[in-house]
């Protein structure tokens, strides 16, 4: 790890190194001055036993984990200082990783408040750690030999700091009604507590009620805003608690998050779609089929980028024709609001897809550009035609496009290999089949979701012969495939294919067997944003589906996993696949090479759907 | 015979490649002969055209006229002869005179389907002159004028792109470098042939370009220019490779992937320079870029044309006769075009925003 460390410092464009390392935070710092100082405090809760206590002094009574946890603890102060994702293994095996001192640029040290404590201790762990290192780090070790010191020095102001915190938290405490958060917090702490320390518990307590404050001081400010940002860094408590106090839809977080992604949403599955069920009759604000459409997400019915983005736009056109302009209000400011706060709810359900979002900017672009001499009934009709217009030309003409161009690919003879279940991918296979071209169909799938099986008995029924495997065995069936199809939830301006998790496997796999890999996606699903790894920005599902397997009772090793601490079970929804594994992407603009998204992105602005 | 594509009566033989046998094919030996046999005579101006359903005015006629000059790339000729099509017409309303334009285009890309300059450039002409704003406004007869105007501008950007290149790729040369080229190539000739002239020391390494031996009239041309000159046979290009500072090669086509498509070959040069980290540059015209975008060899519509072996082959074996190769991007360092110096992902770029 710490080599690829210090060959991350030297940039070396050849190598490109993927899924490990994190690219300079793509996230605009945008936190509230607030949230700035408080984010830190928000130490993760301790999630093992503390074994290791012989390793830290009394003084620094609240590191009761493994040095794996600390390194992390240390990644996110960083983050919030220096802009710079900590890179760490994909890997759940706890590995020491060294970190690079936080390069605080303009801000200044004292942000770090109580983490310092953590951030001191591990610093201390690296350097024993490091001597492994070349000469070239030495300096680096001595500046944050530095850099521990000082936190040192803001350590015990920092404790009296938490003290006085906690006082204020055992007040706020007893008058709090329940805020879930705040409890599941504290439950969560209360069993690791039992191991710790006396301190240790009011430093955590204090962290809930203090990140109370600071969101409760933001959030008048934030108030207009009301929807989340799509990218929201789930790490950062503040926000979280504010978005949760909006929240229609009643989460708790997951106790054994994982570690690396803890900047994404991880809750408890299972539990949301009854309790939103219950509510159906209480839900004032949120449009009857805007909740239907939020309930199928949640439940999984609806699924897959095209099918959610055209539910969706189909809820928002059934609401505005609904909808009636409250009076003393405008329609254009009116609406809008109900818009962000129907995302809001839906994003609550599940996180928005880039291809969602796209839409979501076309329609708010749209209520913005009606003219203010309008009548109410002609804005509201002509916004739903927009609406009918965008799902037509955008998704249906231009999947229409894309099947037309990719079916010229096919070849008699071909061999096509497929990932998962993709609406393009499957449109094109039944028009080649229906064109008369001889061709059999690989179709590859993976546990936990088998989407690949949906696809699999549309393609039989309609008499398609069709291999059908799972990802274990891409390698072997990859030497007889001539083509690989796959479709993409979006295609980002480097070229790089965000799809369902796999396709890289899938992807890779065939670069290497020289079989070209050919990726469907609508234009509206490009985005000009850059990811270079599925860490930054991906969505988590739940994780007990990878713990059980169906139809085998006696593979129950991971039934109680939730109790044991030292596991965190992985479920990843996406991956990004790197633009050299993509010979060529078929959009309803032609075929291109996916070092010319850029361009499309740049034309499709211009045609100003967006703006 | 004459006039008719070869396309038309014998599907197999490209007739871009057998017009490149005429122009550059060397023709002292006995080969020519043999290859004259096998093959049909090459079409000179014609006379009794059929193909073309316009009463009075054949676009292949113009098309093979300009065709015979040597000097001028097919391409260019199919613009010119386009060009004369609106000048000739006789329609009366901008919709008659864009649909004539569109069935001579049609024809034309019809009688050699195998030739991508030709396809591209009756498709980047027909962009580049309909693709006017003002067409609506004004009166047929200013608007045609202006058609015509467009069109012989065109021409004349398409005539002088070879020249454009030659000047911009003379950077690229510098004193004591040692060239691979490939086939013959009017635009690299051109270019090294404004080297030369620029009084530029260097050495060109010629391949043979087997079957129809376009490097050896190259390596004529250089010698003329007493530029120093050492002909290779194909095989032998990883062998000499040790002793090159660039691969310079000519492209029939610019592929959208940014890709070329060139003589057979092509490819070969470029794997065997790119492992030995040399430098391959493409000299081409954008009247080239062309909308295709081939994922592997055999995406190719092959171009076929006879391969001589001197020998009589048995009947058993089969012979491998397409013209050409595709060279992905990835091998390729940079295209001397026109429009610049691009890098191979700028093709595509340039493509959208032609045709988008």
């Amino acid at each position: 790890m710490d080599a690829r460390r210090s060959s991350r410092a030297v940039i070396d464009p050849k190598i490109r190194m993927v899924g490990f390392f994190a690219p300079p935070a793509p996230i605009p710092f945008e936190f509230s001055p607030s949230g700035n100082s408080l984010s830190p405090v928000m130490i993760p809760p301790p999630l093992h036993s503390s074994e290791n206590l012989e390793l830290h002094s009394q003084s620094q009574p609240s590191v009761t984990s493994t040095s794996r946890d600390e390194t992390i603890a240390v990644s996110r102060g960083q983050n919030s200082c220096s802009e710079e994702i900590f890179p760490a293994p994909m890997s759940l095996s706890p590995s020491p990783v060294a970190s690079t001192l936080p390069r605080c640029g303009g801000i200044p040290m004292c942000n770090l408040t109580t983490v310092s404590v953590v951030n001191a201790d591990s610093f201390a762990i690296d350097e024993r750690e490091k001597p492994i290192k070349g000469g070239g780090s030495a300096v680096e070790v001595k500046d944050e030999a530095v850099n521990s010191k000082q936190k040192k020095d803001k350590s015990s102001k920092a404790e009296r700091r938490a003290l006085q915190e906690a006082k204020d938290a055992a007040k706020a405490a007893t008058k709090a009604e329940g805020n879930t958060a705040s409890r599941t917090a504290t439950s969560a702490n209360v069993k690791s507590a039992k191991a710790a320390k006396p301190p240790h518990k009011d430093v955590n307590t204090s962290a809930v009620a203090s990140e109370k404050k600071g969101g409760d001081r933001s959030s008048e400010k934030d108030r207009k805003k009301d929807v989340p940002h799509p990218r929201m860094q789930y790490d950062d408590k503040s926000r979280v608690e504010k978005a949760k106090r909006r929240a229609v839809v009643n989460q708790t977080e997951s106790r054994n998050r994982v570690e690396l992604f803890r900047h994404l949403p991880q809750y408890e599955h299972g539990s949301q779609l009854p309790d939103l069920e219950a509510k159906f009759f209480q839900l004032g604000p949120v449009h009857p089929s805007v909740y239907k459409v939020g309930l199928q997400y949640l439940s999984g019915d609806i699924s897959g980028g095209n099918a959610r983005c055209i539910a969706m736009l189909q809820a928002f056109q059934d609401a505005i024709k609904d909808y009636t302009v409250p009076r003393g209000k405008t329609l254009v400011r009116d609406l809008t609001a109900k818009i962000s706060s129907y995302v809001s709810f839906l994003i609550e359900c599940r996180p928005l897809s880039v291809s969602m979002g796209n839409a979501i900017r076309f329609l708010k672009s749209r209520i913005s550009q009606l003219p203010r001499t309008q009548s109410e009934s002609e804005s509201k009709t002509s916004l739903q035609s927009d609406i009918e217009r965008f799902i037509y030309e955008k998704i249906i003409l231009a999947d229409k496009m894309i099947v037309e161009l990719a079916v010229t690919k096919i070849r008699d003879g071909d061999v096509l290999l497929t990932y998962g279940s993709s609406s393009a991918v499957e449109m094109i296979l039944l028009h080649a089949h229906k064109l008369g071209k001889q061709f059999r169909v690989v179709v590859v799938d993976s546990r936990p979701s088998h989407r690949g099986k949906i696809l699999l008995r549309r393609l039989v029924e309609e008499g398609l012969s069709c291999t059908y495997t799972h990802i274990n065995a891409v390698s072997y069936i990859m030497h007889e495939v001539t083509r690989v199809f796959l479709g993409a939830s979006s295609v980002l301006s480097n070229g790089t294919v965000y799809s369902g998790v796999g396709t890289a496997c899938v992807a890779m796999v065939a670069h290497a067997f020289h079989v070209p890999v050919i990726v469907c996606c609508e234009a509206f699903k490009f985005h000009e944003r850059v990811q270079l790894d599925s860490i930054c920005s991906n969505e988590l599902g739940d994780p007990d589906v990878v713990s059980k397997v169906s139809g085998r009772q006696d593979v129950n090793h991971l039934d109680a996993w939730s109790n044991t601490e030292n596991l965190q079970l992985l479920n990843l929804v996406y991956d990004a696949t790197p633009s050299d594994y993509v010979s060529m992407i078929v959009t309803d603009y032609g075929m291109i090479p996916p070092t010319s998204v850029p361009v499309v992105v740049r034309e499709y602005n211009r045609e100003h759907v967006w703006t | 015979m004459e006039g008719e594509g070869p396309s038309m009566e014998n599907p197999k033989i490209s007739a871009y490649y057998q017009t490149r046998l005429a122009h550059f094919g060397v023709v002292s030996t006995e080969w020519l002969a043999q290859a004259q046999s096998a093959t049909k005579p090459i079409p000179s101006s014609s006379t009794d055209t059929s193909t073309d359903k316009d009463a009075n005015f054949s676009v292949i006629d113009e098309f093979n006229r300009w065709r015979n000059h040597p000097d001028l790339a097919e391409a260019v000729a199919a613009i010119r002869a386009l060009a004369a099509v609106i000048s000739s017409s006789k329609a009366s309303t901008m919709m008659q005179l864009e649909i004539e334009l569109k069935n001579a285009s049609d024809t034309l890309k019809a009688w050699d389907t195998t030739s991508i300059s030709l396809t591209a450039a009756s498709d980047l002409f027909m962009r580049y002159v309909t693709r006017t704003s003002a067409l609506e406004f004004e009166d047929f007869n200013s608007a045609k004028a202006r058609l015509i105007e467009r069109a012989d501008k065109f021409g004349e950007i398409s005539y002088k792109a070879r020249k454009v290149i030659g000047m911009l790729s003379q950077d690229f040369i510098f004193d004591g470098c040692t060239i691979l080229v490939h086939g013959f190539s009017r635009v690299v000739f051109e270019v090294l042939k404004l080297a030369a002239h620029n009084k530029k020391h260097f050495r060109v390494f010629c391949t043979e370009g087997r079957p129809d031996r376009t490097g050896l009239r190259l390596s004529n041309e250089l010698a003329k220019l007493d530029v120093p000159v050492k002909l290779v046979i194909d095989s032998a290009v990883a062998y000499t490779m040790d002793d090159v500072d660039m691969v310079f090669v000519g492209a029939d086509g610019v592929v959208e992937s940014g890709g070329i498509i060139n003589m057979m070959g092509t490819y070969q040069i470029a794997l065997v320079a790119k492992s030995m980290n040399k430098p391959v540059y493409v000299a081409a015209e954008s009247y080239k870029f062309a909308r295709h975008y081939p994922l592997d060899q055999k995406d190719l519509a092959p171009a076929l044309r006879p391969v001589d072996f001197g020998v009589p082959i048995p009947s058993k074996v089969e012979v491998e006769c397409s013209a050409r190769d595709y060279t992905p991007p990835q091998y390729l360092t940079l295209l001397f075009t026109d429009l610049g110096v691009l890098t191979p992902s700028v093709v595509s770029d340039e493509l959208i925003q032609l045709y988008l």
